[in-house]
């Protein structure tokens, strides 16, 4: 057992727990969003930032990622934290507008509007991943994928061209935090193999 | 060289003995009266057809043959860091320094300085501030003020020529270790020189081997980052092009010390001229027995493979680089794990920068209390920069750390174009900052740049002057980062393009004081929440700048004014009628026929119809044209 202080109270983690595992496990609430049981953490979103603070060093680290670690000194709703947390909320009302989950989210940290332009009004998808990770580690199908880098990333079949690998299982649409797979699943899945499945080929 | 299986068996070194010996027996072999002619084969050079010097070079020697007593020799070699000055020719033992050379100049070069020993004093370099000509290297402050130990073969090798590698040390320093140091002496070595990583963070050499050297027995990796995706840097392009034997070396060294058998090099494919001579300084050490099954007769094992990059700036990240050997998508990971304990195939590994490997390799062959007592305290040795912008004298140089930034772009850079001071030093690269003129004498080392908001990143030191604009730069900087962020994480992805949008703003004269306050919370949060470093320093461009060049932030926000003359809505082009001859020269120039006014008659530009793109003021001989 590891011990260390989270928000001031004193808790103990397994070794192997993240910070987030360890504060869930003692009912203290991280917000998160590119996080699911089901899947390998894979620490983009940053929703789940926490301050590490040693001494008058101090960090942030993403707490899905991050191990728990015998001493640490952690602090789940910093200022420090809560500013990134709204900025990347603000960010997010302008970029997937769409979305009433991300809406809720932002309203709970006191982020109503957004001072960003609206780019696409119908935009749902948070690019968290979770779809395609979903598809590649619980199926095992890897029908859809990240496609582009940076601004121009988006969520589509693997190098755009529809392949035959979706189960139409609906594992991404089920994992999705926004909605977003829902109402663009015919256009990234690609074509069921069960359906395409061709004798001979 | 065509090296076959039997004459490969017969090359190889069995010992340190035998190095020594055959190191001994090439330097013996030399010719001492014979003089050597340098021709710069570097990418610069290259550029500027220095083949073709060669070429000429080589037929004028031997249509003057029967005149020469001693035939001279000609050595291609890599790049000596003025590739502005190219083609180079420099004459050795007496280095005379010819700059520009060509084809034709070759006759004049072998008919005088060859034969009578005189120089051409045409293509001698000329000093920008005295305007005195300097015949040889040693005068010139370009390469008398820099303390060359990475780059110290650099110019003076043939690079493809491991036995050239062999007479100016090469592989010494491994030998020593492999034959009389355990890999923990070894790695005590390198902890005492005090080296810190080139390739941007500075972190202890030492001590991130003995981290990977730690886990006992197993797979392990060491890794060369040959990424180089900073705009403008080309020092480890330099290095791998003009001495790989230092590289190759120095991975040995590692490899030996913390027990990893194989070596990976992450290149830019975008380096064809340093793959060549990495691959063939790979095959000519297999040859030597200096890489594959025993080498040396110690019983160490190692290998090293190429891997081109496919050039994403991002990649250069350790994580993602990682990745990207792996035959994954090129994208960072969290750390921890530590590439130290879960690297490479998810085996501890070691990376480091081309730079670093190269240190390596000078610290064994002359020990870590010679390295140690270059540089400050905390920053030991040299550093390679890539001085470019506003500048008399751009290139590559090597300096001690801990030298004045006044030091290098004042008396090695020789000063700046029609200025007696310049208006910032970028350092960094995309993760730096801007520097003023009122830290000119602030010491380039690891820390001091840290403290004063920029960063030594892997060695882009770009020169700005008054033309240059703070606002536009850091616009420039945060589009890089844009274009490259893999998109990962969401302060990065989304944080980056928004502060960039904003600077557009400010660039248009729009904006209010707040904003500023907006983008201080921004950059602050982008720093502290991204998840690799690129998002992490993407502000450093911005915080940097509204540090040191407030006003002129203020200026484009509150007065709608752009004080260098850049920001296209800000500015207007006018023409001095006092001063305009009325050439046309102007007028011919503008794409957008905006400037009318009859032959020998002052000329005027219609506003409407300009788009600022400067033409007209770069082709007016006179001065005539005004910015403001
Ligand atoms: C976006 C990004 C790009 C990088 N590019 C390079 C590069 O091109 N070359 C390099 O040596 N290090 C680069 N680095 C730093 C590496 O991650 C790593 O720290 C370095 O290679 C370690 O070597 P060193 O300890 O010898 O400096 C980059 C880092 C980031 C975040
Ligand atoms: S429905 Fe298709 S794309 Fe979605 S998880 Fe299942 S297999 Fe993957
Ligand atoms: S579709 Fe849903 S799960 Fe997939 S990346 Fe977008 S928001 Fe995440
Ligand atoms: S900081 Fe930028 S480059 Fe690094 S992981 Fe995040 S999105 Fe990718
Ligand atoms: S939940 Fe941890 S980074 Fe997204
Ligand atoms: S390539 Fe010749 S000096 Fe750089």
């Amino acid at each position: 057992m590891l011990s260390l202080t989270i928000d001031g109270k004193k808790v103990e983690a397994e070794a192997g727990w993240s910070l987030l595992d360890t504060a869930r496990q003692h009912g203290i609430d991280i917000p998160t969003l590119c996080y699911h049981e089901a899947v390998e953490p894979f620490g983009a979103c940053r929703l789940c930032v926490v301050e590490l603070k040693q001494g008058n060093n101090s960090r942030l680290v993403a707490s899905c990622v991050y191990p728990a670690e015998e001493g640490l000194e952690v602090f789940t709703s910093s200022e420090k934290v809560n500013s990134v947390r709204r900025w990347i909320l603000e960010m997010l009302l302008s970029e997937c507008p769409a979305s009433r989950e991300i809406r809720e989210m932002a309203g709970q940290y006191g982020v109503n509007t957004t001072r960003f332009e609206v780019k696409d009004p119908e935009e749902q998808c948070i690019l968290c991943g979770l779809c395609v990770r979903a598809c590649a580690q619980v199926v095992g199908a890897n029908a859809i994928s990240t496609v582009g880098r940076g601004a121009q990333k988006e969520i589509g079949s693997p190098y755009l061209v529809p392949g035959e690998d979706c189960v139409a299982c609906g594992t991404c649409v089920t994992v999705c935090p926004t909605g977003a797979m829902g109402a663009r699943f015919e256009r990234v899945r690609g074509v069921p193999s069960v359906i395409m499945a061709r004798p001979g080929k | 060289m065509q090296v076959t299986a039997k004459n490969s068996a017969d090359m190889r070194l069995g010992s340190l003995e035998e190095l020594e010996k055959l190191r001994s027996e090439l330097l013996a072999a030399e010719d001492p009266d014979q003089t050597k002619i340098i021709v710069c084969h570097g990418t610069g050079c290259v550029a500027n057809d220095s083949p073709s010097v060669t070429k000429a070079l080589k037929a004028a020697l031997a249509a003057a043959g029967e005149d020469i007593k001693v035939m001279p020799g000609i050595k291609t070699t890599g790049c000596h860091g003025f590739c502005s000055r190219g083609p180079l020719v420099i004459i050795k033992p007496s280095n005379i320094f010819y700059q520009q050379v060509k084809p034709g100049d070759v006759e004049e070069i072998v008919q005088k300085t060859i034969l009578t020993g005189e120089t051409v004093d045409r293509l001698l370099y000329v000093h920008p501030q005295t305007g005195e000509t300097l015949k040889t290297t040693e005068e010139i402050p370009f390469y008398s003020g820099q303390e060359r130990v990475v780059l110290s073969n650099i110019g003076q090798i043939d690079p493809t020529d491991i036995e050239d590698a062999f007479k100016a040390g090469a592989y010494a320093g491994m030998a020593k270790a492999l034959t009389n140091m355990e890999p923990g002496q070894v790695i005590e070595e390198v902890t005492k020189s005090g080296l810190r990583g080139r390739g941007g963070a500075g972190f202890p050499t030492g001590l991130k081997w003995s981290l990977a050297a730690k886990h006992q027995g197993g797979q392990k990796y060491v890794l060369c980052n040959a990424d180089e995706g900073d705009p403008g840097a080309f020092m480890d392009r330099s290095v791998m092009e003009g001495d790989p034997h230092a590289v190759v070396e120095g991975m040995i060294i590692g490899g030996y010390a913390i027990g990893a058998d194989t070596g990976y090099v992450y290149v830019r494919a975008e380096y064809p001229l340093a793959i060549k001579h990495l691959v063939k300084a790979l095959d000519d050490a297999r040859a030597h027995g200096l890489l594959g099954e025993n080498i040396l007769g110690s019983g160490f094992n190692f290998d090293i493979r190429i891997n081109r990059g496919a050039g994403a700036f991002v990649c250069g990240e350790e994580t993602a680089l990682m990745r990207s050997v792996e035959g994954k998508v090129g994208e960072p990971v969290p750390r921890p794990p530590y590439p130290s304990d879960k690297g490479l195939f998810g085996k501890p590994s070691v990376l480091n920068n081309v730079e670093t490997w190269a240190n390596v390799s000078r610290i064994l062959d002359k020990g870590a209390d010679w390295f140690a007592s270059l540089g400050t305290e905390k920053s030991k040795g040299t550093k390679v920069f890539a001085l470019v912008g506003k500048v008399n004298n751009v290139g590559l140089v090597e300096v001690p750390m801990g030298i004045s930034l006044r030091n290098i772009v004042m008396e090695i850079g020789g000063g700046v174009p029609g200025s007696d001071h310049f208006k910032a030093v970028q350092t960094g690269g995309p993760s730096g900052g801007c520097l003023p003129w009122e830290d000119a004498d602030l010491p380039v080392d690891f820390d001091s740049l840290i403290a004063a908001g920029s960063m030594m990143g892997s060695g882009g030191m770009i020169v700005m002057d008054e033309r240059d604009c703070m606002v536009d730069v850091a616009k420039y900087f945060l589009g890089f980062l844009e274009e490259e962020s893999c998109g990962k994480c969401f302060p990065c992805r989304l944080g980056v393009p928004r502060l960039r949008e904003t600077l557009n703003r400010f660039s248009k004269g729009q904006g209010t004081l707040e904003d500023i306050d907006d983008l201080y919370s921004l950059a602050e949060a982008i720093k502290a929440g991204s998840l690799c470093a690129l998002g992490g320093t993407a502000p450093n461009a911005v915080l940097s700048t509204l540090r040191y060049f407030r006003g002129e932030y203020e200026a484009h926000i509150l007065e709608h004014r752009c004080p260098a003359g850049v920001c296209k809505d800000l500015i207007t082009y006018s023409i001095d009628p006092e001063v305009c001859t009325g050439c046309r020269a102007c007028s011919r120039a503008c794409p957008q026929g905006a400037i009318t006014g009859e032959k020998k008659k002052p000329h005027t530009i219609e506003e409407s119809l300009c788009i600022r793109c400067g033409m007209c003021m770069e082709s007016c001989k006179f001065g005539a044209i005004q910015v403001i």
